[in-house]
């Protein structure tokens, strides 16, 4: 792509600009978590009067945030745990066979990410509910039920992610394991899964974000005890008193791990979604 | 045990794929397709918070709900136009700046230059971000008094008078599409990204020769290599600012103003603040139709389309 000098200041002036406005709510939030209650009740400063760390030593106290935390990362980690392996063996049968119904599989997972999530809320409720019910299956307000929601969100697109990387992968590899008497299930691990790693990485890292960052699910599907981050930080502000230095303080530290995560990844993540938007 | 797996046994050969499928299929089914036909079950019968444990005993089956959720003359049908109305306008908004700025960052951030990818980390970063986190930033800064973004535009730049308010009254549509902006474009920068790398160098050396610019050469190489990449980038852009709840939760709390009404939020108060249900889900099987119409009916014309160009190649 030619590159002319015209574009040069300009180019500087619009990155500077995307720069400020994405960076301003980051800055916003750390020197607000570093800020006495007084500072952030007037008049909005650019920077503390006094920089002070107890807003991340008060927001445990506030709200039960240990025990948020907890459950957040219990959940997180089970749906991202279950949906990279059932992601992986669906993509392995997608890749690997030819088999009638094999495309409407893929539309039927793939349509499922369209469908807005406020028409299968109430639904499932019920399911859950009758579940526990009827044949003693707690869901309802246990983290596993919430996990199990989860680990369906990101399925399609980890399924559509990994079919395309595994198809990149040469068969002849796992033909020559084959030959030497190695089952597909043995293929898969010890052949496909090692190759595959860097889109098996970034669809974790998609399936841990989807699962910490939502909202509307954990807003009915969890009880006081099994309330997880997304809901927890709302009662910082529902209190009549907001204490925004500790919301904000908060907000960082539960972004911390994922940024963190997300930011170490994210190339296997652009070569991963390559490789699959090649197809 | 190996011999088990031998490809000659051919029924065995043919369930295989379909046990590996079997997971993925069984929580498609539990979480998404049985709902949803409970859903649709439910849109037919007038469930309220009365018949919510035993709902097949509520009055129907009828199609009372949709005719009360699509009468536009009375308040809840005329109510529900609007809210919808507004999230088409607020899509479109969205969408076309999230397309526009990352379109444009990924080519200004193409050719190598130092702090490149400083620079590609930095605009990763609200992608990254949690969502609520980031929201309840927002709603701190879009804050009348003790908000940063007052203190910006008031204060330092001086552009208004008075301190407007961002969270309430008609500017809260235009803190909604700033905020769904932040958020969404990162993700058109990361799939535009992705898809420069795979456009051959030569295309533009091509172009270049034939004196084509900057301008010249996005249209007419980067775009149609990679028009595919682009409609699956607008339809899932689409659908997530379609269909997006938590930035208008976050930001508002149970009740958005009536300017900021997404037809996400404006469903949820119908089910679980009226507690409505019946009504509730006949307004979301009527929102699926509609995306079912507005994603599938492009999807079905490009196939088309590229079918007829390729019949007059033949020919």
């Amino acid at each position: 792509m030619s590159n002319p000098r015209w574009l040069r200041p300009l180019r500087w002036a619009l990155l500077a600009l995307l720069a400020v406005f994405t960076l301003l709510p980051v800055y916003v939030m750390a020197t607000s978590s570093l800020k006495p209650l007084r500072d952030v009740q007037g008049r909005f400063t650019w920077w503390p009067t006094s920089l002070t760390l107890a807003p991340y030593s008060d927001m445990w106290h506030t709200v039960p945030l240990a025990r948020y935390f907890a459950n957040s990362a219990v959940v997180s980690c089970a749906a991202t745990a279950a949906s990279v392996v059932i992601a992986l063996a669906a993509a392995y049968a997608l890749s690997r066979y030819r088999f009638r119904g094999r495309g409407t599989f893929l539309g039927v997972v793939l349509s499922t990410q369209m469908l807005p999530g406020i028409l299968f809320l109430l639904p499932l409720f019920l399911i859950y509910v009758n579940l526990e019910r009827h044949l003693g299956v707690q869901l309802y307000a246990t983290r596993t039920g919430l996990a199990l929601t989860y680990l369906t969100f990101s399925l399609p697109f980890s399924v559509w992610l990994l079919t395309g990387y595994l198809e990149s992968i040469p068969r002849e590899l796992d033909e020559a394991a084959r030959v030497d008497g190695a089952s597909p299930p043995v293929v898969l691990l010890r052949i496909i899964v090692p190759a595959a790693a860097p889109g098996i990485a970034a669809v974790a890292v998609f399936a841990f974000m989807t699962a910490w960052g939502e909202i509307l699910f954990a807003s009915v599907l969890t009880d006081e005890s099994t309330r997880t981050l997304s809901v927890g930080l709302q009662s910082y502000a529902t209190q009549s008193n907001v204490y925004w230095n500790q919301v904000m303080a908060a907000s960082l530290v539960v972004s911390a791990p994922v940024v963190a995560g997300f930011l170490a990844l994210q190339r296997y993540l652009v070569r991963g979604m390559a490789a699959g938007a090649v197809k | 045990m190996s011999s088990a797996w031998r490809p000659h046994r051919s029924r065995a050969v043919r369930a295989l794929p379909w046990l590996f499928l079997l997971p993925a299929l069984a929580a498609e089914l539990l979480v998404h397709l049985v709902p949803m036909a409970v859903g649709v079950l439910m849109s037919v019968y007038r469930v309220t918070v009365y018949e919510i444990r035993n709902w097949t005993s509520a009055p129907g089956p009828t199609l009372a709900n949709y005719r009360l959720a699509v009468d536009f003359q009375a308040p809840i049908g005329a109510a529900l136009l609007r809210s919808f109305t507004l999230t088409l306008a607020f899509t479109v908004l969205v969408v076309g700046l999230s397309w526009l700025t990352g379109l444009v960052a990924a080519v200004l951030l193409h050719p190598a230059f130092r702090g490149r990818s400083l620079l590609r980390t930095v605009f990763l970063v609200p992608y990254a971000l949690p969502v609520y986190a980031s929201v309840i930033t927002w709603s701190f800064m879009l804050q009348r008094d003790t908000g940063a973004v007052n203190a910006l535009l008031v204060d330092a730049l001086g552009l208004t008078g008075s301190r407007p308010f961002w969270l309430i009254g008609p500017n809260a549509f235009w803190s909604l599409v700033v905020v769904d902006l932040w958020r969404t474009w990162p993700f058109a920068l990361l799939t535009f990204t992705a898809g420069l790398q795979t456009v051959p160098e030569e295309l533009y050396e091509a172009a270049a020769l034939d004196g084509a610019g900057l301008l010249r050469q996005l249209r007419s190489v980067t775009l149609p290599v990679l028009a595919p990449v682009n409609r699956v980038l607008l339809i899932v852009l689409f659908l997530w600012t379609f269909n997006d709840f938590t930035t208008p939760y976050t930001l508002f709390g149970h009740s958005a103003p009536p300017s900021a009404d997404l037809v996400a939020i404006h469903i949820y108060q119908a089910s679980f603040i009226t507690w409505n249900f019946g009504l509730g889900s006949a307004m979301s099987v009527l929102l699926l139709a509609f995306l079912a119409v507005a994603v599938g009916l492009p999807l079905l014309a490009g196939r088309m389309l590229r079918r007829a160009g390729r019949g007059t190649g033949a020919g």
